[in-house]
């Protein structure tokens, strides 16, 4: 794959242990002893019969399954351990491999920060659009989730102008969580078979992947269940997502919250196993701790960092790629808390190499886009890639000649060994370094030097436009549903 | 008030400060046998913990999960006491009945649900629906207990229209103002309710009690 234009972290010289074999291994046997005892709840009628062909137990009145740890780890067996998210620019495909880590950006937002008059306002379609192609000009990012949800389009099909409008507007690799029931599935399905050029096509090169939410504690949600089976069918990659949050859908210890999360996405991979034996799945997960005194969502904190750490080590276990949730925050506007939030739960699912990063550029609990916000979840992401890379000890990097150039004293401003390594040192776009009296003067800082970049972006940068036979294809499928 | 008397309403509070549903049953018990009238029981007794965790959450120092299972504990006692008060005739006083329910294709449940514990503790009759609610079912659980508010949550782009299919509905059939609606969830705005022509809007829990006592005219309570 060409690094020209995009930014992967591989080859990571940092290491965390987060949790050991054992503990990985008494993760797995509760899992599994969940599924087995409390069972998962599987309300769909496709969904039940397939685990009932299979022997599991499956009470269709409350629609739950139990199922022996042999069916939930032989089905596990067919997991392909690799695969490619594949990009209308095939030179943007990205490998999920285990040595890449992608960032995305967030989804399925509700609120736009406006990229000209700054104020807070519903999302519509053309912020699908614009967010597409500032994300498309970026190297960070490596992939889209539809950042925002298009409000002004009919709620049947938004799923579907939402996917158009990404790739519409950049040739990346495009995921969304916003198609959820069969209709939009199945339309989603052909869209992308069009794009791929073919059914057998997709196979080889999945243009889109599909994330669905698992409803926790130890439940999934119909609609999401046949939609991610429609996609399976296809050979889309698809994962589902726990969000168990400790105290309110979560025990309210970690290993607890962690378990119960695994048993909602292991049981769920296992189905699309069942069903379709090697399709392409992922593991993903935003587990995150309620607040104590109001229950509020928080999307980030330590609870969240040591989650994102350890997702990871689970998500190898069963060897599948993952997506984690990371960026999350709660902050209201960019500013300390976000940056906080940001750099410490991208570190840790980065450090462990998590496939996939979800994602930058909201607030307020992956409620409110800012353009300002993404620009510098980039910046950490730069930062964290950088850092990945450690430090590397060998003759040329330990500059002996140099240092005995120089000797006691002086400077190595001068010294060639320095003109050739310096452009490795980190060049922030968005870190104040300036004099302290320049900073009174401007009162600027690096929001306003974040939104103006993505303004220029978006005044300037030009994606390969999509073919309009293409276009119109869709545009086609899309009012077959909306007239359903 | 006898020693004896003080010290079981004592008691009850505190099986309900310390959510011990356990306790709280056995001390109802109790007090039909020592034919205690259920109201006092209650009033003297039990709401007084209610009150107490309810005072703590507003200070931060209680957490969710004490508040929760006060509610719990609470509602078992009330329920222990029940039939006594059914066979005397009397009615406990409650700020008013609220319908609470997630809107149809929606199951997004923890905001709702805190809500609803929230309302409860604040002395309102909640009934508690669960998710994915279709219009039907949230209008005629209404119209059957004789509803003062009818409360919506909804967490999605795609369901908060549905809000709007119920007002609608209960309009048609006549129903509002005499039952009035309250609207929520994380893409709701005040706009929106207002739009929709909701009678009241909250951000959160503490806001929805406030906007509830507001609704039945007892916003000073
Ligand atoms: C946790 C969560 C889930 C959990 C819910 C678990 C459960 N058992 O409830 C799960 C994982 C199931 C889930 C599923 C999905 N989710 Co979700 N979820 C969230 C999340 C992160 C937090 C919600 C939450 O619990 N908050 C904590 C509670 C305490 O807060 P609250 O719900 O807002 O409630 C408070 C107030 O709003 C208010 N309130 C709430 N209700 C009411 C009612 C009344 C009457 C009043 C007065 C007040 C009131 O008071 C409450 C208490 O303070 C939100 C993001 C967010 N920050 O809100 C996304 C979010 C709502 N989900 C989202 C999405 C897209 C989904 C899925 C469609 C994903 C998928 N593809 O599967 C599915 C939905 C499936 C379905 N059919 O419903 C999007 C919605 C975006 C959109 N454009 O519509 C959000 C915004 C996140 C995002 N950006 O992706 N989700």
């Amino acid at each position: 794959m060409s690094h020209k234009t995009i930014k992967t972290i591989s080859d990571p010289k940092l290491k965390l242990e987060v949790l050991t074999k054992e503990e990985v291994q008494k993760i797995h046997e509760a899992t599994l002893h969940i599924i087995q005892t409390t069972g998962i709840r599987f309300p769909s009628k496709r969904a039940l019969e397939i685990w009932e062909a299979h022997g599991a137990d499956v009470n269709y009145e409350k629609k739950i399954i139990r199922a022996k740890p042999q069916l939930i780890e032989d089905a596990l067996k067919t997991c392909p351990p690799k695969y490619v998210l594949a990009a209308r620019d095939p030179q943007q495909d990205l490998p999920l491999d285990g040595n890449h880590v992608c960032l995305g950006t967030d989804g399925c937002g509700v609120e736009v920060i406006d990229i000209e008059t700054k104020e807070k306002r519903t999302s519509v379609l053309q912020d699908v659009r614009d967010i597409a192609r500032v994300a498309d000009a970026t190297n960070e990012v490596a992939f889209h989730w539809v950042p925002v949800s298009a409000q002004d389009t009919p709620t049947e099909a938004r799923g579907l102008h939402e996917i158009k409008a990404v790739w519409e507007n950049s040739t990346k690799h495009v995921q969304t969580e916003s198609i959820y029931n069969v209709h939009e599935a199945k339309a989603a399905v052909e869209m992308a078979e069009i794009l791929a050029g073919g059914k057998d096509n997709l196979r080889e090169r999945p243009v889109i992947s599909m994330m669905q939410c698992t409803a926790p504690p130890l439940g999934h949600d119909g609609g999401s269940l046949d939609a991610a089976l429609i996609a399976a069918e296809a050979g889309i990659p698809t994962g589902f997502m726990t969000m168990s949050a400790c105290l309110t859908t979560g025990p309210a210890t970690l290993a607890g919250t962690l378990t119960v999360g695994n048993a909602e996405v292991i049981a769920a991979t296992a189905l699309l196993q069942l069903a379709y034996p090697g399709a392409p799945v992922f593991y993903a997960a935003a587990q995150t701790s309620s607040d104590p005194r109001t229950g509020a969502y928080t999307g980030g904190g330590p609870e969240d960092f040591l989650f994102g750490a350890a997702t990871n080590v689970l998500s190898d276990f069963y060897n599948i790629p993952l997506s984690m949730g990371s960026f999350a925050t709660g902050a209201k506007e960019p500013n300390w808390q976000a940056g906080l939030e940001g750099s410490l739960s991208t570190f840790m699912a980065s450090v462990v190499m998590s496939d996939m990063l979800l994602g930058c550029g909201f607030l307020h609990g992956s409620r409110i886009w800012s353009y300002a916000e993404m620009m510098m979840d980039c910046e950490i992401f730069s930062i964290i890639h950088k850092m990945m890379q450690g430090i590397v000890v060998d003759e040329e990097t330990l500059a002996l000649d140099a240092i005995a150039a120089v000797g006691p004293g002086g400077h190595y401003l001068a010294q060639k060994h320095t003109r050739n390594h310096m452009r490795e040192l980190f060049m922030p776009q968005f870190l104040d370094r300036r004099p302290y009296t320049q900073w009174e003067e401007k009162g600027d800082d690096a929001r306003d030097w974040a939104l103006n970049k993505a303004r220029k972006i978006l005044k300037e940068h030009q994606p390969d436009p999509l073919d309009e036979k293409i276009s119109k294809e869709f545009e086609r499928i899309i009012k077959l549903v909306e007239k359903k | 008030m006898s020693e004896e008397l003080e010290t079981l309403f004592k008691q009850m509070a505190q099986s309900i400060i310390d959510g011990d549903s356990d306790i709280s049953v056995e001390l109802a018990q109790k007090s039909i046998e020592m034919n205690i009238p259920p109201l006092d029981a209650i009033t003297k007794g039990f709401v007084v913990g209610v009150n107490y965790i309810g005072d703590q959450f507003g200070l931060g120092e209680a957490f969710l999960p004490e508040l929760v299972m006060a509610g719990e504990a609470m509602k078992a006692a009330v329920a222990t006491l029940e039939p006594e008060l059914l066979k005397l005739g009397e009615a406990r006083e409650t700020m008013g009945k609220v319908v609470l329910a997630t809107v149809e294709g929606d199951i997004h449940e923890i905001g709702k649900t805190l809500v609803g514990t929230m309302l409860s503790a604040s002395g309102f009759e909640v009934t508690d629906l669960g998710v994915d609610q279709p219009a039907d079912k949230i209008i005629g659980k209404a119209i059957e207990i004789g509803a003062s508010i009818v409360g919506m949550s909804a967490l999605l782009t795609t369901t908060m229209v549905r809000q709007r299919e119920v007002i609608e509905e209960m309009d048609k059939e006549g129903l509002r103002p005499k039952i009035k609606v309250m609207v929520g969830g994380a893409p709701i705005t005040r706009e929106w309710a207002t739009k929709i022509k909701a009678d009241g809007y909250s951000e959160d829990a503490v806001g929805a009690v406030k906007l509830a006592k507001d609704l039945v005219g007892k916003g000073d309570a």
